[in-house]
């Protein structure tokens, strides 16, 4: 197994990966649905990454344990299963818990279903390695998705309404931009992000390459 | 790392594999149904009390006045026939052409008005709606989205002030038979609202606001001569 090589990652790389390196947002560009669609307010990017974060750690920790047992022609198929289990868990509690923020979260809940960071962890992370660590993988991803729901919520709710997390930061001359908590302003958003990230991915790339020439 | 066996398993390992898939799979499967039959019924109350509590904040947002200690009652109200059913708990199912109405009461638990839906075609989204209803005034009192799509900065100003204070104090007064409204509620642009029975509508939100007019017009039609046939049912709701 090509995996198992003794000087393997650390469990706090394989965790720092995930936030940072690998972002599933800012650097795989993964899951752009709900981050596109729900971050127009900090608390519904929380609810969504927590929600996000619990399905994707609870299924990598299963795919796995079984992942000895579980014939790779139905993987898919078992995957899913395993992952539509916990979103229909996820979805009895944000219910149980709130109605309001179930409703601002609409359908993006039972969507994360065929959210691809947590199919694409399970398929090329879990289902190759040992239990924890599949689960500090999907740790490290699931943070990295919350960091990056909050990037563009945080700076939506800013300007979009003035808030933060519901409270009044702008003060009452602040004019909401109107459109930053419309469909347009997360892509303004995520497209400044982006630009931000690469740029500064590139300048450390660039630092490396001279410090080693 | 092998892949050439991979390609053409012999006779014995495809039955062994078709084996092992439905294993997985059905185990899988088992642990799941488990697994959610638990969640379901532990949380099945809580979210069942939840959607109650957000009912009853509706209803008591709509009817100013009412008392924590006069639970408002649910009925089923049938616009067409007349039919009046009081629902045991909130969750009943209603039978095709019933609205659910909810009755409110004061301290001393006398009759104050009726909570009743509305719905229409919104920008977004269907909209719905609740409004509460004082016979003895014949106003509506207030008014709460209870779900709309409409547009974030734009749209959704229907549900916040100024444009709730329309419906504070609306007019809706009926002909002496009670089997008529004398005047529509009508939408008029924004500013020029003269008549207490007129929506003042949003400039940005004309379709919104007409919107709601519109749905409110049709369901105090078609809600208030019903409601006022049933008004002692009703009153001995408490």
């Amino acid at each position: 197994m090509a995996n198992n090589n003794r000087h393997g990652p650390s469990d706090m790389e394989t965790f720092l990966r995930g936030l940072w390196e690998e972002n599933p947002v800012f650097v795989m560009l993964l899951g752009m649905c709900p981050t596109l669609a729900v971050t127009n307010t900090v608390m519904n990017c929380i609810a969504m990454g927590l929600a996000a974060s619990f399905v994707l750690v609870m299924s990598s920790v299963l795919v796995s344990l079984f992942r000895k047992f579980i014939p790779k022609q139905v993987r898919i198929a078992t995957f899913i299963l395993i992952i539509a289990t916990f979103v229909t868990i996820v979805d009895y509690v944000i219910q149980a818990i709130s109605l309001e923020l179930y409703a601002s979260l609409g359908a993006f809940i039972q969507l994360i279903v065929v959210n691809c960071i947590i199919l694409g962890r399970a398929e090329a992370y879990a289902s190759k390695n040992n239990v924890k660590k599949a689960a500090i993988d999907a740790l490290g991803m699931g943070a990295g998705f919350t960091f990056a729901l909050l990037c563009l919520g945080v700076v939506r709710e800013l300007l979009g309404s003035g808030t933060l997390l519901g409270y009044p930061v702008l003060g009452s001359h602040f004019e909401p931009w109107a459109v930053m908590i419309l469909p347009p302003g997360a892509f303004f958003v995520l497209g400044t992000w982006l630009l931000i990230f690469n740029a500064m991915r590139e300048r450390s790339a660039r630092k490396a390459r001279e410090k080693a020439a | 790392m092998t892949t050439a066996t991979d390609t053409t398993p012999a006779p014995q390992a495809q039955a062994a594999n078709s084996f092992a898939m439905i294993r997985t799979l059905s185990g899988i499967a088992l642990v799941s149904g488990v697994l959610l039959a638990l969640v379901y019924q532990a949380t099945f109350d809580i979210i069942k009390a939840n959607k109650e509590e957000a009912v009853k904040n509706a209803v008591f947002a709509v009817l100013p006045g009412l008392s924590e200690a006069h639970p408002p009652v649910a009925f089923g109200l049938n616009p067409d026939t007349g039919e009046l059913v009081e629902l045991a708990s909130d969750g009943d199912v209603l039978a095709e052409g019933f609205e659910k109405i909810y009755v409110g009461f004061d301290d001393a638990g006398q009759f104050v008005g009726v909570a009743l839906p509305a719905s229409g075609q919104g920008y977004g989204d269907v909209i719905r709606v609740m409004y509460g209803y004082t016979p003895a005034a014949e106003q509506i009192t207030g008014l709460k989205i209870l779900e709309s799509k409409e547009t974030p900065g734009l749209g959704d100003r229907i549900g916040k002030e100024p444009f709730l204070d329309n419906f504070r104090g609306m007019d809706v007064k009926m002909d002496d038979a009670r089997e008529s409204l004398l005047h529509a509620i009508q939408w008029v642009k924004h500013g020029e609202k003269t008549e207490p029975w007129q929506v003042d509508g949003i400039s940005g939100a004309t379709i919104s606001s007409t919107a709601i007019a519109r749905m409110l017009r049709e369901s105090t039609q078609r809600l208030l001569p019903a409601v006022n046939a049933k008004l002692d049912e009703l009153k001995d709701a408490g």
